[in-house]
């Protein structure tokens, strides 16, 4: 059965779109976590599930209603740029707002139910060869802003005054970290659903940071972490028909309590 | 030509002003090679607004600064800024190399791979500063102190012609303090570097400070710290009754009215 379900198309494209959409969360979850911006993550992802409920309620492609929600989201935040206690409270209750009118939305759709459960909780064998083309090419548009931006988004995430002081403009890495965060998490939506978004896009990144302090090395291990969850939820989601989405955050899970007991020696 | 008499900084007819609020008015004053200005003051009086606007990110109200000759945000790249202590988070992905090499180019575009050259003005800031311990640790995991020393690295790394230093020896402790008050000063004297030392407390560098600037609420003075820090001038300043007091080798600033009594000459005073 396993061996008869690993041949199939809908597999590949599924393990290919999985790991498409975990090298990009693990990438922009380091400059996230460094930000200390975790919760602003489910912001995103809670309206871009507004857009996308919007989306369907219009009849038109409920992916594009949420890169739409959540590039939204992510530009409001990266302008706003506050920090701490205020960006808590200022997240929380757009936050709110937004679910509240994505409920809304659905109960004012017409069509499956399933469509909600999917982009709640994801449907990684749904993917068809159109869409994986559309996650390989944000994904890439991700990495290379990433990589163009590296040295500045690593110095402003973590060293701002400084960085301020050297003439790193802070308001548009910030516009830049949260437009990329947005992009990411409208992919990471499609594989996992907008509930569990964190775990690959926060969980990775963080057990990395506990096991090494090379900024570089730490991206690279976020990446991997996200890499095995989600490839390895899915190939167990084969054997064992339980949600992919249960797995992949299992696993991303056990990878994070696995780097804080191991502690720091030096 | 890097002539004496040819300021690093020069600062004229500086005025900054927060809506009704006034901070100074016609302030202006010239740096050359090889000074140490302390900026002193309570708090509110826009000591750090004038790092900034010396670093070209706040435009004063009125008046002009050059740094090199240049426009300060045209300047930056020859300045090392040195900020108070902030403690990073314990997991924060960064080694002290990290941190020393985000001086010298974190503000460029690209990945920044490694360069031979760029390893080695790293090593040798490093070894300057007496840090070369800490190169591969965690910033996170390393004391306030080691993180100063860290901090002065990332600001000579880039070999600055302007040190700039606001509230540097915040919440260290007294040995840290003499540390990166030594290793700033051995800068100016072996490179010729000015500094400009934001501080609330003039203590530390007493003996070093060639001149001191001192801003009161809507008014300022400078001047050698002698000439400064004396009952007269600061009582001037603060129009209202202030005493300056030389206790065994400290100097004591008593009645302003900004606090209860006694200045805040101890680092417990944060802001």
């Amino acid at each position: 059965m396993f061996t008869e379900l690993l041949g199939q198309h809908f597999v590949h494209t599924a393990l290919i779109a999985g790991a498409v959409v975990a090298v990009v969360s693990g990438a922009i979850g380091t400059f996230v976590v460094t930000r200390g911006a975790s919760f602003a993550v489910h912001a995103v992802s809670e309206l871009g599930f507004t857009g996308a409920a919007g989306a369907l309620v219009l009849g038109i492609d409920p992916v594009a209603g949420m890169m739409a929600g959540s590039l939204f989201v992510g530009a409001v935040l990266g302008l706003l740029s506050l920090r701490g206690r205020e960006r808590d409270s200022a997240i929380g209750a757009v936050l709110a707002f937004g679910l509240g009118v994505g409920v809304l939305f659905l109960s004012l759709y017409q069509g499956y139910a399933t469509e909600a459960t999917n982009l709640l909780f994801g449907s990684i064998v749904g993917v068809s060869d159109r869409q994986l083309l559309v996650l390989a090419v944000v994904a890439a548009i991700v990495l290379i802003g990433i990589a163009v931006a590296y040295r500045p988004l690593l110095f402003s995430s973590i060293d701002p005054e400084v960085a301020e002081a050297r003439g790193v403009p802070l308001r548009a890495l910030s516009v830049l970290t949260f437009l990329l965060l947005a992009l990411t998490t409208a992919e990471a939506i499609q594989v996992v659903g907008v509930l569990l978004v964190l775990t690959l896009v926060i969980t990775p990144a963080a057990a990395a940071q506990r096991l090494t302090a090379n900024p570089a090395t730490a991206i690279l291990l976020s990446m991997v972490i996200a890499l095995v969850a989600t490839e390895g939820g899915i190939l167990l989601s084969l054997q064992q028909p339980w949600p992919t989405s249960f797995f992949i955050s299992t696993i991303s899970f056990a990878a994070y309590l696995g780097a804080r007991m191991r502690t720091w020696s030096s | 030509m890097s002539d004496a008499r040819t300021p690093i900084v020069e600062a004229r007819g500086l005025r900054l002003q927060f809506g009704e609020r006034l901070l100074w008015d016609d302030l202006g004053f010239a740096l050359h090679e090889g000074e140490f200005l302390a900026v002193l003051g309570p708090n509110g009086t826009g000591k750090t607004s004038l790092v900034r606007i010396l670093l070209g990110l706040l435009a004063p109200t009125a008046g002009s600064v050059r740094v090199s000759g240049q426009a300060p945000d045209l300047a930056r790249a020859k300045v090392g800024y040195v900020p108070q202590q902030r403690a990073f988070d314990a997991d924060a992905p960064l080694r002290g190399c990290d941190l020393v090499r985000l001086g010298l180019d974190g503000h460029r575009w690209g990945l920044g791979l490694r360069s031979r050259d760029a390893d080695e003005r790293v090593r040798r800031a490093l070894a300057d500063v007496g840090a070369t311990a800490y190169c591969d640790l965690p910033v996170g995991r390393l004391s306030g102190g080691e993180q100063q020393r860290l901090r002065i690295a990332q600001a000579l790394v880039s070999d600055p012609a302007l040190l700039l230093a606001d509230e540097p020896l915040l919440s260290l402790d007294l040995a840290s303090q003499r540390i990166v008050v030594d290793l700033l000063d051995r800068r100016r004297r072996d490179a010729g570097t000015p500094v400009v030392f934001v501080t609330h407390d003039v203590n530390p560098i007493l003996g070093l400070a060639d001149r001191v600037l001192y801003l009161a609420p809507g008014r300022w003075a400078i001047g050698a710290a002698a000439e400064v820090l004396t009952t007269e001038t600061l009582s001037r300043l603060y129009e209202t009754p202030v005493d300056v007091l030389h206790v065994r080798g400290r100097i004591v600033v008593v009645g302003t009215p900004d606090d209860e009594g006694v200045h805040h000459h101890d680092h417990a005073h944060a802001h």
